[in-house]
């Protein structure tokens, strides 16, 4: 009986075991697949992990590509007004250099002028003849620099040219120049300045006749005399424009006082003369 | 400031003076010879003498060393301008006692500068 119930149960018993069975593969299948599940769930944590890290990454790379740029350009735009400064210097600076050679040029032609204010203002500071004379050696020895020179001045009854003062030399030992003969006596005719051919060898010793440089002494175009220049003072070397310009003054300004000088000496001459008749008429 | 030019040639004096009116504070005082210098520099109290070196009555080379005796002017700045431009002569004046020499023909500018740098105006 119990073998009968045992062989009635025995299909039960094994559809149940093969239930059971299903079951736990079932169950293992999905332990397996929880499995897989924690894989992938791993796998996509780290790749969510990996995603987050990267795109740190991109954004910080973007950041700092942005402030690379921002910081380039800012370092353009210095640059720019750098270039913008240092042509702004560029152009103070040759300011700045222009002006100190106007400086330089004004006050050359500043002292220049001093001594063509100060030549002219002493040869009209007075009327004696012998006084003009003197002022003219002190000009051409201490404004020119010369160290043997002299005047000469035109006799019209013998036309020629006669010394009348000299420095350097002895008066008596220059002879009279006759108008028109030699360097002297041309420049005079023509009323033109002569310099020598050897103008820079201001040191060389020279006859009367063949000077350094002559200067006619003319009250417009008509010549009264004639400045000669035979030699210059050793720490001369040669001549500077101021004292072409020296030149042009005395032979301007000379001339006159000379002239005036003379006139004035003759009319207070004339005038003691008649003063003299005056005086043994009235007596 | 004081200064004292002796000079014997007007036209120098003058010029010397001019360049000198540049200086602010200048008075500028003049004398023809040595002893004009000297009688003027015991009469009153000078920054500055220039002088030249041949002059009559009394050459600059006797005047700078009678102003070096003097203790009133023993320190004064002494300036030469004069047409010996020997190395000799210059030697002579430094040794006397002269601080600086300068010759003829002068330029008013180049006075002026030497004159400052003897006074300390910058």
């Amino acid at each position: 009986m119990t073998e009968d119930k045992d062989d009635k149960n025995k299909p039960e018993k094994l559809a149940k075991t093969e239930e059971a069975e299903e079951i736990i593969t079932m169950v293992n299948r999905g332990i397996e697949f929880t499995k897989e599940l924690l894989q992938e769930n791993e796998r996509l944590r780290f790749k969510v992990f990996q995603t987050q890290q990267e795109n740190q990454e991109i954004v910080r790379q973007s950041s700092s590509a942005s402030l690379a740029q921002k910081l380039k350009e800012e370092l353009q735009r210095l640059e720019e007004e750098k270039q913008k400064l240092l042509d702004e210097y560029n152009k103070v600076e040759n300011q700045n250099l222009e002006y100190a050679n106007r400086y330089v040029e004004v006050e050359f032609e500043n002292n220049n002028l001093a001594n063509l204010y100060v030549c002219s203002y002493q040869l009209h500071s007075t009327l004696d003849f012998h006084e003009v004379l003197q002022i003219i050696m002190e000009i051409i020895i201490n404004l020119i620099g010369a160290e043997e020179f002299g005047v000469l001045l035109l006799d019209d009854k013998i036309h020629a040219l006669r010394p009348v003062a000299m420095e350097g030399r002895d008066l008596n030992a220059v002879p009279t120049i006759p108008i028109g003969q030699g360097p002297v006596g041309k420049s005079a005719e023509n009323g033109t300045n002569y310099y020598a051919a050897d103008i820079d060898d201001t040191q060389r010793e020279r006859s009367p006749e063949e000077p350094l440089v002559c200067i006619p002494l003319k009250i417009k175009d008509q010549v009264i005399g004639i400045i000669v220049l035979y030699k210059l003072l050793p720490q001369k070397t040669q001549f500077a424009n101021v004292d072409y310009e020296l030149f042009t003054l005395l032979a301007g300004h000379a001339a006159t006082a000379i002239f005036s000088s003379r006139l004035y000496t003759d009319a207070q001459r004339k005038l003691s003369t008649i003063q003299g008749f005056m005086e043994l008429l009235t007596h | 400031m004081k200064i004292l030019v002796v000079e014997d040639s007007p036209t120098m004096r003058q010029l010397i003076s001019f360049a000198l009116k540049r200086l602010k504070d200048a008075d500028i005082m003049e004398a023809a010879d040595g002893v004009e210098g000297l009688k003027k520099l015991n009469a009153d109290s000078y920054n500055l003498l220039i002088t030249d070196i041949n002059m009559p009555v009394m050459d600059g080379l006797k005047l700078i060393s009678l102003v070096r005796r003097d203790v009133k002017y023993r320190n004064i700045p002494i300036m030469v301008i004069t047409t010996e431009g020997g190395a000799e002569d210059r030697e002579r004046a430094l040794a006397l006692g002269a601080n600086a020499y300068i010759t003829k023909p002068i330029q008013a500018g180049n006075v002026l500068e030497v004159v400052k740098s003897l006074l300390g105006i910058p």
